[in-house]
Parts: C-alpha cells; structure tokens; sequence
C-alpha cells in the first residue's frame, strides 16, 4: 500500500520546527506504524539525511515509551492501542497521515517527535507510592482485599505513563494520570494511611509543573491506550478535596 | 583468574541465616558516607537502589530510557513465583529449590538457588505492602496458578500484567528516596565504561543522551543492573533498547563473563511476519495452562484449523510428555515445535508456526472465564495479527527470550572486579541452563529487595576508600577510550545503516548458534563474525554529531559491541560439548532426540576472561557441587 507522511522535524529545543513530507510508495499493511518509521528511517539514512527520532522500547504497548499524535489523536485512530501497536491495516491505501510530537507546556520538545516527561517522575516523586520500606511487610495474605477493589485498583493501575492524556486535553492537564495512581493506592488498605496526603502533594506538584486544570473534557479518557476511566478524577478530587481542606497538617 | 563462590559453610538450610550474620555491617551514621552508583531501573536496580536509599546509602542511578519506569520488566506478563503454598498443593522451599535447579537442568549453584526459594516468599509480602495489585479471589486471598516445569500452583499475578506492577512498585519505592533526595536518577544516561582504580570498581562513564556529553560518575561501589543480552539475536521478545553494553565494557574491565551461551528460547511468541519485523512478541506462558498445543498430523496440511478434525491432530506435547504435556519447560516445548515444524507439520506462513487452542478451554469455562483470565494477550494477538483467538487457534513460534548467562558473581553476587555487583539478568544467576516461568521477577526482586543491599555492606565495611577525583589516571583514560570511540563511529561515512549490520548478525546467531547447535555451524559463525565485525568498521554508516540527540549514534555503539560478543557466545556454545537447558547441541542426543548431558566433564560454570584485544579470551571454570540433589535426567515425561 502507499501511504504520504507529513512528519513533525525540529532539530532542538530552540528550532522552531516544521512539517516535512515522505511519500512511503510501498508499505506492507501488516507492518506497525513504527516498524514504517524504521523502514523512512533506513532510506533517509541511504539518502544522507537525519532520521526521525522517535521514543519508543517494548513496542509491546506496555513501557509507555512510544507516543505521537497521529492524524490528530495521540497514538492514532484505533482506540486502546498505542503507536507502537497500531498496524498499518488501520489505515487505507493512498492515506496521508500527519505525524507530530505530544504537544504541552510541560512536555518541552527535545527532537522531532520525542518530548521530556520527566515532570511525571516528578509528580511519582512527590507522592506516588506507599511509604513501606523494604523488610517491614506483613505476611501477603494478613489483610484481604475484596476482589472487586482489587480489580477497580489494577484498572487504575494500568496506566502506562506515555502522556496520551497530556497530549489531548486542551488544557495540557495530567489530571487522568494522577487521578490514575491516587485512585490504585487509594483504593487498597494499603495505601489507604496516606490517601489524601497523597492526592494532595501529587496535586500540588501537578501543578508546579505546568499542567493545566481539568474541565472535564474527557477528551483523555478517549485517547488512552489502557482506557483509564474518567471517573478516577472524580476520586482523585474528593481525596484532594479532604486532604487540602479536612487533614492538612497546620506546620506546613 | 581466581573464581572464589565464597558460598558459606554449614546445611543449605542454614546458609544464607549464617551469611547474614556473618556479614559486616555499616554503622547507620556511617552510610550515607558512602556512595553506590546503580545501573539499570528494571526491577533489579529499582528495587535496590529503593532500599539501599533507605537504608542510608547515598546512590546515584542511571537508566537510558526516559523514565525508570520504562525498563523491560515492565514488559513481563505471566507472574512470580514464590513458595507460599497458599494453594495447600504440597508446594514448599524445598519444592521450588528443587524445581529450579532441576528446570535449570543442574547447571546453577545450589545454595544461591536455594535462598531464592527462601526468599521468594518474602517479596510477595513486599510487594503486597507496596499496592501491588495482586489478583485476589473473592474472599479477598491472594490467587495463584501453574506455571510451566511445575506441579503446583505457586505463581502470583496482576492479569498479564505482573512485571509492569512490580517494576511500579519498586520504581515508586525508588522514586520516594528521589523525592527525599537519597536518590539521585540521571535518566537518558548510557553507561560507556567502567571505571577501575587501583583494582576496584569506582565509577562510570556515562553519556547524557539528549546533550552527547560525557561525564564520569565515581562512588565506592557500582551495581550493574542492566538486563538481558536477547537482542544480539536482533529479533526477540527484549525491548528495542536492551543491550549488552553495559556488562561487555565490565567484561573488558576484568569481570568474568559466566555461561554466554546459555540462552532460552521461549516457545510461545508470534510468529514472524516480514522483512521489516522489528521485533518479536511474547504470549505469556500462563496461556499454556488453558491453551493446547498442536499441529495436523500430516505434513502440508494446509486446511484452516477449524476443518482438521480431532483424530487428525498431533497434540504432540501431550503425546511426548503426558504428565507435564503443555506444561514442560521452555527449552523443551520450543525444542518440540521446532520439530514438529522441521517435520513439514508447521502451520501458517512459511510452516514456522504450531496452534495453541483455546476450544476446549473456553468450552469449559466459557468464554468470559477466559477473558478474565487473559483478556488482554488475546486482546494484544488481535492487534498484531488481526486474527480472533477466540475463535480460531494463537499460531505461535519460539523465539529469544531471555539470557541465563551473565556476568560471573559470588554468592555475595560481586563480580570478579571487586567493588561490582551484578544483579537481575544481567548476571549469570540462578537459573542453569534453563530459566523457569516466572522466575525472572523473583530473582530480579530477591536480588534487589533482598540480598545485595545485605552484601555490599560487608563490601563497604571491610574496605577503606581513598577520595579519588576525575583527574585520576585511570579516569581519564576510560573517559578518552569512551570519547575516541564515539568518534571513530562517526567518522567511518560509510554505506551501510547499523539496522542492517545488526540484523545480519541476528540472523547469523539464529542460524548457527539457535535452537540448536553443532560444531560446524558454530565454526562458521565463528569465522563470519570477525569478518562482520570489520565490515562493520569499515562501513556503517552513523550520521549526525555527538553534540545532539542521536538515536542511530547509540544504536551503532551498541551494536558495535554485540558484533564481538556475539563470538564470545558462540565460543562458549563450541566449548559446552553437551546438551543441557536451552543450550542443545546436535552431537550429543540420544537415538531418541533427547538432550545428554555430560555431568563427568562438564558440571561447571564456564567463566571467560577477557585477555586483550588480540588474544581469545580464557576459559575459567567453577566446579558445581550438589550436596543436596541428585543429578538426574531431567524428565518430564
């Protein structure tokens, strides 16, 4: 099959980048969408030109590494699929699909179509995980855990971390993605103890990070590969809510 | 080269309780005087540096991905082993001790296989505490199912999704430590080199990956935790990025390089589709406790599955093996698909390709039993193949997977280079000649969580350490060699893409040094590599500068070092004259085709030395005494 690129070039931070176009004449639609940015690669290698870079690692749809938007939504038209699994068959013979990176204020572009993520470690960091450290645990089975929390937990836990949300809210907001790891701890007696401190540290650094606000769009939930559901942001914000108003501690 | 297992004395039972006594410790006040540099964010080195942090460490932690939480244990599906016995099916340490070296065909050391099984039982209740998403039954209980090589159920899982949940797990441990600045995380940093002074390991060089600069890292001691070799095969089930850079610089800084040859095949992945393949894609092995396994009877039969009515269907695991059937090990079930499929028997294009079938499973359970279990792997097949498993079979093919061999450690799991642990993957571990499923993220785990933070402390506290700076000799040599081959690489403008360099030699391994593996083969790769290897030099061609973001200039150094390590794999492949675990050699089978091992000759370790540039590298062996198994022919029949 033949396919045009329109691909998203920009050499740094600082250039300011533009649209360049690759006729792919033929395409094997059993190739993943990846795999055809291998093959441009290749030829714009032979031809002495920069190939596009591009994240990517697992190609699995499991490491979170891949991400770009595609015709317009991030990871492209297939829902729950992310770039790296969606297969050329998706698209029609003598398409033209538009490549560009995750585009936000809190994603600085680093090269063609890889972006830092970092502030998502970051929000991790200032909050994301249950305070046991190794050695101090109880026996796996001392505390049950109905199954029904325990699967609305793992639906949460899901979340990859690629910043397909980020990209398609209009307000750059990582509400899906914070809502998504506030509601797994959350959810489990385990991470309960620390249940609103939590959404409200995570929140607060959401937002030192630029990240806009959440106005329920939904547009995120749409773009999700691992279709993370928007009613965790509800969850999220009662936890904020209680933690920002209810329980914050006077010496901060 | 003195290979000294330092494994203590007394019952394999007491051992490691004896050991942890034994150990020196750090004064508390003392630790964060020292500094430990980890390599790596899998669940090896997330793990330890989270609890090296808390225990007062000062540690510094490099990974080449944008973010830790994207190292290729995320990418692990089917579960984690650990002997609780939950399932009151007779399950015990001593059970998975045993399952593990025996799966591993008695190729490991016993007492480190050993603590593993103690320790197992440990990290489920780590990760629990953690959130860890375990799948629970009703009653609340944790669950656990069977895994291949295995009669009990002993393997704990979060859907098909348990490696991603442990690695968050033990990456949000770490980035506490992060955000309480015990940790500090260089993201898209690749380590270039190691740094030994005065015989000990020190430092790094390491690349920033966004800026091209290059900076050393120095400490008191290193961990390697930087994965598997699988890609030297260029198509396998790893990450695109996983590499064996990291552990080939070690092995040219004087750390031995134990089992090279030792790598599985994984029986259940998707079979290849085209030229432009990038990699392959693994179906959980869990898949086999639900799914059977067949071919037609007759070769070329080419009917779709749906009309090869029952009597005409080999389900030849079964057949072969009735009381593991679609359970045996890995070696042993891609072994038999090869087989069947060199038979003429293989389904699908090319005849490289055998049925794993859910009919009668979902007969059984129903369709929604199944889904639940394994919604998302059919969900993933759908998407690769655009075929619908739950109505037509999963064809699959083995394909690489994992790498049992690694850099050679103590029991202290210290490196022949003092100073360099090795953890995880990346060194030659626990599993023998053959790794069992779900037992990559408990030795990952065990290692990280549970024994290293332990034995580098005795390291720190027997040693005295002077303040070195980057204007050491030694430093600055490392620092030039790394600088002079980035460099080199991007001066040799030539013709050819380091894709297509690292796709030849794949082939070349998958050929001569595969599945299985003969003398004659083994001398041709033998003779093609070093004449890959100059062309290489000769011709790639590695566009842009240093000074940049430049995908294809770490590519090419990556390559560039699985282009002479792949000889070192394929040299150790020559030398093992026997066939154990994955490591199947033509000459030595029985009239039946089953593997002889040759435990008079060869029950060793074999450990490379490097020994410079222009001479082969030397063969040291650890002797493998088991005290507490019997040798067997492994059977599964």
């Amino acid at each position: 099959m033949r396919l045009t690129l329109h691909v998203w070039r920009q050499k740094g931070p600082k250039d300011p980048g533009r649209i360049v176009t690759y006729d792919m004449p033929d395409v094997n639609p059993d190739m993943s969408f990846l795999e055809a940015l291998d093959v441009l690669n290749e030829r714009l290698i032979q031809r002495g030109e920069d190939p596009i870079a591009f994240d990517h690692d697992c190609r699995e749809g499991i490491c979170g590494a891949c991400g770009m938007v595609i015709n317009g939504i991030p990871h492209g038209p297939r829902r729950a699929t992310t770039a790296c699994q969606l297969h050329l068959r998706t698209f029609k013979d003598g398409d033209e699909i538009w490549v560009e990176p995750w585009r936000a204020r809190a994603f600085p572009t680093i090269k063609d179509l890889v972006v830092d993520r970092s502030a998502f470690d970051r929000i991790i960091a200032a909050g994301g995980f249950v305070s046991v450290p190794t050695g101090s645990a109880p026996d796996g089975n001392a505390l049950p855990v109905p199954k029904k929390v325990a699967d609305l937990a793992m639906d949460a836990a899901q979340c990859i971390g690629c910043g397909a949300c980020v990209a398609s809210c209009p307000n750059g907001s990582a509400m899906l993605f914070v809502a998504a790891k506030v509601s797994h701890l959350g959810l489990l007696p385990q991470g309960r103890p620390e249940r609103r401190d939590r959404a409200r540290k995570m929140v607060e650094q959401m937002d030192r990070e630029g990240f806009g606000a959440c106005t329920n769009t939904g547009e995120c939930e749409a773009a999700c590969p691992k279709e993370i559901r928007l009613e965790f942001i509800a969850r999220m914000n009662r936890d904020f809510l209680r933690g920002t108003f209810a329980e914050r501690p006077e010496a901060e | 080269m003195e290979l000294k297992a330092n494994v203590p004395d007394g019952s394999l039972e007491k051992k490691w309780d004896r050991h942890r006594f034994e150990l020196k410790l750090v004064n508390p006040a003392n630790k964060r005087k020292y500094r430990i540099l980890v390599v790596g964010t899998g669940l090896a080195g997330a793990s330890a540096a989270a609890t090296l942090a808390e225990l007062g460490y000062e540690v510094e932690v490099f990974c080449f991905q944008d973010s830790p939480r994207r190292a290729h244990s995320i990418a692990a599906q089917g579960g984690i082993n650990a002997a609780k016995n939950y399932a009151n099916d007779g399950d015990s340490i001593w059970r998975l001790f045993y399952d593990t070296v025996k799966g591993g065909d008695f190729r490991s050391r016993e007492a480190n296989v050993y603590r593993l099984a103690q320790i197992s039982v440990h990290i489920i209740d780590q990760c629990v505490a953690q959130g860890v998403p375990f799948a629970r039954e009703y009653g609340g209980q944790l669950v656990t199912r069977s895994f291949g090589g295995t009669q009990v159920a002993r393997t704990f899982y979060a859907r098909g999704q348990t490696g991603q949940q442990l690695l968050l797990g033990a990456y949000q441990a770490m980035m506490r430590q992060v955000g309480a600045g015990k940790v500090r995380l260089r993201p898209r940093s690749e380590m270039l080199d190691l740094v030994v002074v005065d015989g000990r390991a020190r430092g790094l060089v390491v690349r920033d990956l966004v800026s091209g600069e290059l900076s050393v890292a120095l400490g008191d001691a290193v961990v390697l935790a930087t994965g598997g070799y699988g890609n030297l095969f260029y198509l396998s089930t790893n990450a695109k990025g996983s590499n064996v850079t990291a552990i080939w610089r070690a092995y040219k800084r004087g750390a031995a390089f134990g089992n090279p040859c030792f790598t599985q095949i994984h029986p259940t992945c998707i079979p290849v589709s085209g030229e432009y393949q990038s990699k392959l894609t693994l179906m959980s092995e869990s898949l086999r406790n639900d799914g059977r396994i067949w071919v037609p009877q007759r070769q070329g039969d080419a009917r779709p599955p749906s009309q090869i009515p029952e009597n005409e269907r080999d389900y030849y695991l079964e057949r072969m093996y009735p009381s593991f059937g679609n359970l045996v090990p890995r070696d042993i079930a891609s072994r038999a698909a090869k087989k069947v499929c060199d038979e003429g028997r293989g389904v699908g294009p090319g005849g490289l390709g055998v049925y794993l079938d859910f009919a009668d499973a979902i007969r059984r359970l129903g369709e929604n039993v199944i889904r639940d279990k394994y919604g998302n792997l059919f969900e993933m097949y759908e998407r690769i193949t655009d075929e619908n498993p739950y109505q037509a079979p999963m064809r699959i093919y083995p394909a690489v997977h994992y790498t049992m061999g690694g850099l050679w450690v103590d029991y202290n799991l210290m490196s022949t280079v003092p100073g360099l642990y090795v953890i995880g993957e990346a060194n030659f571990s626990d599993h023998g000649a053959n790794r069992l499923g779900a037992s990559a993220l408990m030795q990952g785990l065990a290692d990280g969580y549970f024994i290293l933070p332990y034995t580098i402390g005795d390291y720190l506290a027997r040693s005295r350490f002077e303040k070195i700076g980057p204007d050491r000799p030694e430093v600055r040599q490392a620092r030039t060699d790394a600088e002079t081959r980035i460099q080199r690489l991007l001066s040799v403008n030539g013709k050819r893409s380091v894709d297509s360099f690292h796709r030849e030699l794949g082939r070349l391994m998958w050929d001569d040094c595969g599945m299985s593996r003969n003398e004659k083969g083994l001398q041709r790769a033998l003779s093609r590599i070093p004449a890959l290897r100059e062309e290489f030099w000769r011709d790639v061609r590695v566009l842009g500068e240093n000074e940049q973001l430049n995908q294809s200039l770490e590519k090419a150094g990556r390559v560039a070092d699985f282009l002479e390590f792949g000889e070192l794999v394929c040299r150790d492949a020559l030398e093992r004259r026997e066939s154990c675990g994955g490591h199947f050699r033509e000459e030595y089978q029985t009239p039946e085709g089953d593997p002889m091992r040759d435990d008079a000759n060869l029950c060793h370790v074999a450990a490379w030395e490097y020994a410079g540039e222009d001479s082969p590298p030397k063969l040291n062996k650890e002797p493998l005494t088991f005290e507490s198994v019997h040798l067997a022919q492994r059977s599964y029949q």
